[in-house]
């Protein structure tokens, strides 16, 4: 059962990911979501000495609150301060990780948690905790992704508007902030939930690439976000396999999966595009 | 300063100042239109002209003074008002069609949390018909000519069924048969009663479509009727040296009769 468990999980993962990143890649803030996934690290590191075990839901919660703490610091100090947005976001998100790092090291001996688990995961150990019949991460990552595609079928016009054209969006009445602080409220609980078995550097290639590759083939939002749950989820499998067959760490090759889909996508595109050229040449 | 206030006015600015980093990028805007005029707003680059606009729809907060719609805060009458930014503000490339875009126009009448009925699409596709845009419908975007776009924009702020447009450059970069197109459908808004309020840059026409103008740079240097404000005196005033410039190029332009665009 473990490996479907570990295809199911990282589907899960995937799919979540790939359907926030389309809004911030639309949004041209990918890399706030990398931001976000390493700055969820204090959020982490306090909620378990505060909660003194491993206790998920005080970990989400923490992890949310950093998470949106970030995007409000690197908003204030771009708009208030007048730092370039990228300056800020890099300023911000090292800073955030520095300060979890220092905490895991001033308390290394009260909590279960290193700075390795914490960049790299591992899928593999899924279900190791536990002997519930289907492991208590899949579960967790399924109302995740029940919230957010909910939030997403709720709120997709108000989504769509203000990442297409916020000044529009807020002419007519509608709350910005709201809805980039519930996007990247969103990304942070998606990404701690996810960092145990991926790790926080990998995560953000599932919040990127799959949405960069759908994005090369569709011309409408509602299919690129199909597409890149589709893509997400291919990768999650193929990379499995390929992990399997390297026996090497399961995430980083399900996102080298995904990095190798965005290729071929890519040398498709422009085939399949130069083919259209020259036929309405001749 | 010439400047004319109207009674019951359906616009009014009072004594506004805007800034940017604790420095003022309008002073002192004092200004009101009446119901039913075609407005534009002229200005040197740099004369804080989409400011104002923004300012009026409550995107950029104010520093001093206030600003009333329809005897109201805008908060309380966005429903009646239509804002249309500048076409460059936003990314073509984003993966959506034609009608979306127009679709956005209704959002409040399509409600909270629901999609669009068809008779949100109807009015959708009869807007797209104002402007001739029918067989773009679903055309993606990023495959329409800038002089579409701004057509599309335009649509959008029709499929709003506004009572007072504020405009933001809607004939910068497009080709002259939209110009005519988007023109022709806004005086036509006008004699309807709507107020179309539109930053302009061409001064060549100013006179031909606008009823009333304000001449802003930084300062408001007049607002009132073309036929008392549209004076060589004025303009002088509003572009500063860079007038005679222009002009010369303006007496170039007419000599040569080269094609009237931008």
């Amino acid at each position: 059962m473990q490996p479907l468990y570990i295809i199911i999980l990282g589907s899960l993962i995937a799919s979540c990911c790939a359907l926030l990143g389309c809004f911030l890649l639309l949004r041209k803030m990918t890399m706030l979501g990398d931001a976000i996934a390493h700055a969820v690290l204090p959020g982490i590191v306090i909620s378990y000495i505060v909660s003194g075990e491993r206790d998920h839901t005080a970990m989400l919660i923490g992890a949310t609150v950093a998470g949106l703490l970030t995007t409000f610091s690197i908003e204030f100090l771009s708009k208030k301060i007048k730092l370039q947005q990228d300056a800020a976001t890099g300023v911000m998100f090292t800073g955030f990780f520095a300060i979890g790092v220092i905490l895991i090291s001033l308390f290394a001996n009260k909590i279960d948690l290193d700075q390795d688990c914490v960049l790299y995961g591992e899928i593999g150990y899924l279900g190791l905790y536990n002997d519930a019949f289907i492991p208590i991460e899949i579960w967790r990552m399924l109302i995740i992704l029940g919230l957010i595609i909910t939030f997403i079928v709720l709120g997709y016009r108000q989504l769509l508007m203000t990442t297409f054209d916020l000044a529009f969006a807020s002419s007519v009445g509608i709350m910005g902030a709201l809805w980039q602080y519930l996007l990247m409220g969103f990304v942070s609980l998606t990404t701690v939930a996810s960092f145990e078995s991926v790790g926080s550097i990998l995560v953000v290639s599932f919040l990127i690439i799959p949405p960069a590759a759908a994005y090369l083939i569709t011309h409408s939002l509602q299919r690129m976000l199909i597409y890149a749950c589709l893509i997400g989820i291919i990768g999650a499998i193929s990379g499995y396999y390929l992990a399997v067959f390297l026996d090497s760490a399961i995430a980083a090759a399900m996102s080298v999966a995904c990095g190798v889909e965005l290729i071929l996508i890519f040398i498709y595109v422009k085939l399949w595009k130069e083919r259209v050229l020259s036929k309405a040449v001749y | 300063m010439i400047q004319q206030h109207t009674e019951a006015p359906i616009l009014e600015v009072h004594d506004l100042t805007v800034s940017y980093n604790k420095k003022p990028v309008l002073w002192g805007i004092d200004f009101t239109i009446p119901k039913g005029v075609m407005v534009g707003i002229i200005g040197p680059n740099g004369a804080g002209k989409s400011t104002l606009i923004k300012t009026i729809m409550g995107l950029i907060p104010i520093s001093s003074g206030f600003v009333k719609i329809f005897e109201e805060a805008i908060d309380k009458v966005r429903l009646r008002v239509s804002y249309v930014p500048q076409r460059e503000s936003v990314d073509w490339d984003f993966p959506t069609n034609a009608i979306d875009i127009v679709l956005m126009g209704r959002y409040h009448k399509i409600g909270l949390f629901k999609s669009p009925r068809k008779a949100d699409i109807d009015a959708a596709m009869e807007a797209l018909e104002q402007v001739k845009m029918t067989e773009f419908a679903q055309r993606q975007i990023s495959q329409l000519s800038g002089g579409q776009q701004q057509r599309v924009f335009l649509a959008r702020a029709i499929a709003q069924d506004a009572d007072i447009y504020f405009m933001d450059e809607p004939f910068a970069g497009v080709d002259a048969a939209t110009e005519q197109t988007i023109i022709e459908l806004l005086q036509k808004m006008v004699q309807k009663g709507k107020t179309v309020i539109v930053v302009h840059h061409d001064l060549q026409s100013v006179k031909k479509y606008f009823d009333w103008l304000l001449l802003l740079n930084m300062h408001l240097v007049a607002s009132g009727p073309t036929k008392n404000v549209f004076t060589d005196e004025l303009l002088q005033k509003t572009y500063g040296g860079k007038l005679s410039l222009l002009s010369k190029v303006g007496d170039l332009l007419k000599q040569h009769e080269f094609p009237h665009r931008e």
